[in-house]
């Protein structure tokens, strides 16, 4: 769906439910998602529908993903890290996380 | 980087939202002399409209255009002034009595203000057309965040739908940048000319008549522009087509990612939960919060400056916030000097000319405001237009009510992609307006946040 610009950004690797993924330094975790074309993060919790990303400004609440163990972080506000590793959410919030 | 344990533990004044209102407020009120705080959640300030100003991988600068990169100085102004920027910071509370609850990198913290300056800026109107949650439609504003912070741009089948200047602002961003559109589908309907004609003349005095007309042409030479009054988004797990049309002309088309907005309203979260009085905006279709002329609420202390105090454009927020944080400095430390107030008020009133145009020209169809049928209102709890319409006829009389029958707005979002349309979808059904109808009761803790708490 999208291509990146310019590679201007150092490297910044991640995983995404264990999977490798290129990001760039600058990224938000939800970029990141995008320019992977990762096409979903998260299932909802009322009927399991796929959803992805949508306002990209902490608004919409779409971007949930849990980001090293902690769950329900909002993608589009959170910087990527060197060794992140990113999961992305099912149904219901899990007790814990 | 600031730590939350970094954080004073009471303040002058406390400025949310590092858009351009928060950051003229910001660094006016430092340079006068407040001890001054800004909190933004975002990973850099600018707001919106200068989203990622201090490092766009965008380098040319033709890309995001000149008005983009205005930015710059008011963001290096509010870095030197003084006050302290807090970027990654989360105003999850704030109460009538100034307390703030903030919350940095996980560390939650309640800071005390004197006074507060609300700059939580504008959000893009709903627009709840069938198929609007699946993956592969987002929202315009989405498209042009990640092209001005991660230099990312379209490149597949793109359609991009609705109307108002920043529609077309964010395409001939995205052609400049290389990517690709193959359609816009233009929603305005074409009587909303009979209510802005009368605002034309003054239109046609204002920066934005010449702005206007040079972006029209730039996307027009270069995409197919189409009028339509139906939209729809197709797909099973993810947008396969965009279904289009109208009268009783229907079209599909196949399509990767549908791009909609449909104007901006006020972000009226954090003003409604810190119990600041709103009222209906009849022309702009949303509500706002209730002001002076020095953006004073109706809570003693807490101002709103910027499009959160109704929209009326990047420019003319910095002067809204300037003209808050003059009135801040006045309360708190009357010997400071500040800018002459009558000048600033001045820039603000030349700021207003061809609004009236605009907001009448780009008024949203009833038909993209109100939706029907199975088409979903409330995306986080998966609530429909007929569910919503259904239960407005069984007598539930406003938007709470609605809430305990049908938990609409009751998600993580709070009602920020519902609330005007449950509203309306009520007002409609009853045969009354919006203005009477009300909005959402919002919860004193407006954003939820995971609690760090001690085991």
């Amino acid at each position: 769906m999208f291509k990146r610009l310019a590679e201007t950004g150092a490297a910044v690797a991640i995983t995404v439910d264990g999977r490798q993924i290129a990001a760039r330094a600058g990224d938000t975790v939800a970029a990141a998602l995008i320019a992977a074309g990762i096409d979903h993060c998260r299932t909802t919790p009322v009927s399991g529908a796929p959803r992805a990303p949508y306002c990209l400004m902490g608004v919409c609440f779409e971007c949930l993903v849990t980001v090293d163990g902690v769950g329900s972080r909002q993608g589009c506000l959170v910087p990527v890290r060197d060794g992140m590793a990113v999961e992305t959410q099912t149904g219901k919030r899990e007790a814990g996380r | 980087m600031t730590k939350a344990s970094d954080l004073a533990p009471s303040y002058d004044l406390v400025v949310i939202g590092g858009g351009p209102a928060g950051l003229a407020a910001a660094a006016l009120a430092a340079r006068a002399g407040l001890t001054t705080v800004l909190f933004d959640e975002n990973p850099g300030v600018g707001g919106q409209i200068y989203r990622a100003i201090t490092f766009s991988p965008v380098k040319d600068r033709a890309v995001l255009g000149e008005d983009y990169w205005a930015g710059a100085e008011l963001a290096a102004e509010a870095k030197a002034s003084g006050a302290l920027i807090v970027t990654g910071a989360t105003v999850w509370s704030l109460d009538p009595t100034r307390l703030v609850g903030v919350s940095i990198a996980g560390q939650a913290r309640l800071i005390e203000a004197k006074r507060v300056i609300i700059a939580t800026g504008s959000l893009e109107r709903p627009f709840p057309v069938p198929g609007w949650t699946l993956p592969g439609v987002m929202s315009a504003g989405g498209a042009q965040t990640v092209l001005k912070a991660q230099g990312l741009v379209p490149n597949g089948k793109t359609v991009l739908a609705g109307g108002g200047p920043l529609m077309w602002l964010l395409a001939a961003q995205i052609l400049r940048a290389g990517g690709k559109i193959d359609a816009v589908l233009d929603t305005t309907p074409r009587k909303n000319w009979l209510r802005a004609l009368a605002h034309l003349p003054d239109f046609v005095l204002s920066p934005y008549f010449a702005k206007g007309l040079k972006l029209l042409r730039e996307v027009r030479a270069k995409v197919r522009v189409i009028r339509v009054d139906r939209l729809e988004a197709v797909g099973d797990d993810k947008l396969r087509e965009v279904v289009f049309g109208k009268g009783d002309n229907e079209r599909r088309m196949p399509a990767d990612l549908l791009l909609l907005h449909q104007g901006v309203v006020p972000n009226v979260n954090l003003a409604l939960a810190a119990g600041v009085a709103h009222a209906w905006n009849e022309r702009q279709l949303c509500f706002e919060p209730v002001l002076d002329e020095d953006f004073n609420s109706s809570v003693p202390g807490i101002s709103v400056a910027g499009d959160g105090a109704g929209i009326a454009g990047g420019t003319a927020a910095a002067e809204r916030g300037r003209i808050a944080a003059i009135a801040a400095v006045r309360a708190l430390k009357p010997e400071a000097s500040v800018p002459d107030l009558q000048i600033v008020r001045q820039k603000l009133q030349r700021e207003a000319m061809g609004r009236a145009f605009l907001d009448w020209l780009n008024r949203p169809a009833d038909s993209f405001r109100q939706p029907e049928g199975d088409t979903i209102v409330c995306r986080c709890e998966e609530v429909t237009a007929r569910q919503v319409r259904d239960t407005a006829d069984l007598g539930c009389e406003g938007p709470n009510q609605m809430k305990a029958f049908l938990r609409c707005g009751m998600g993580p979002c709070q009602g920020r992609l519902c609330g005007l349309t449950v509203t309306e979808l009520i007002a409609a059904q009853r045969g009354t307006t919006p203005a009477e109808v009300g909005y959402y009761r919002l919860h004193r803790r407006a954003q939820p946040v995971i609690a760090n708490l001690r085991r």
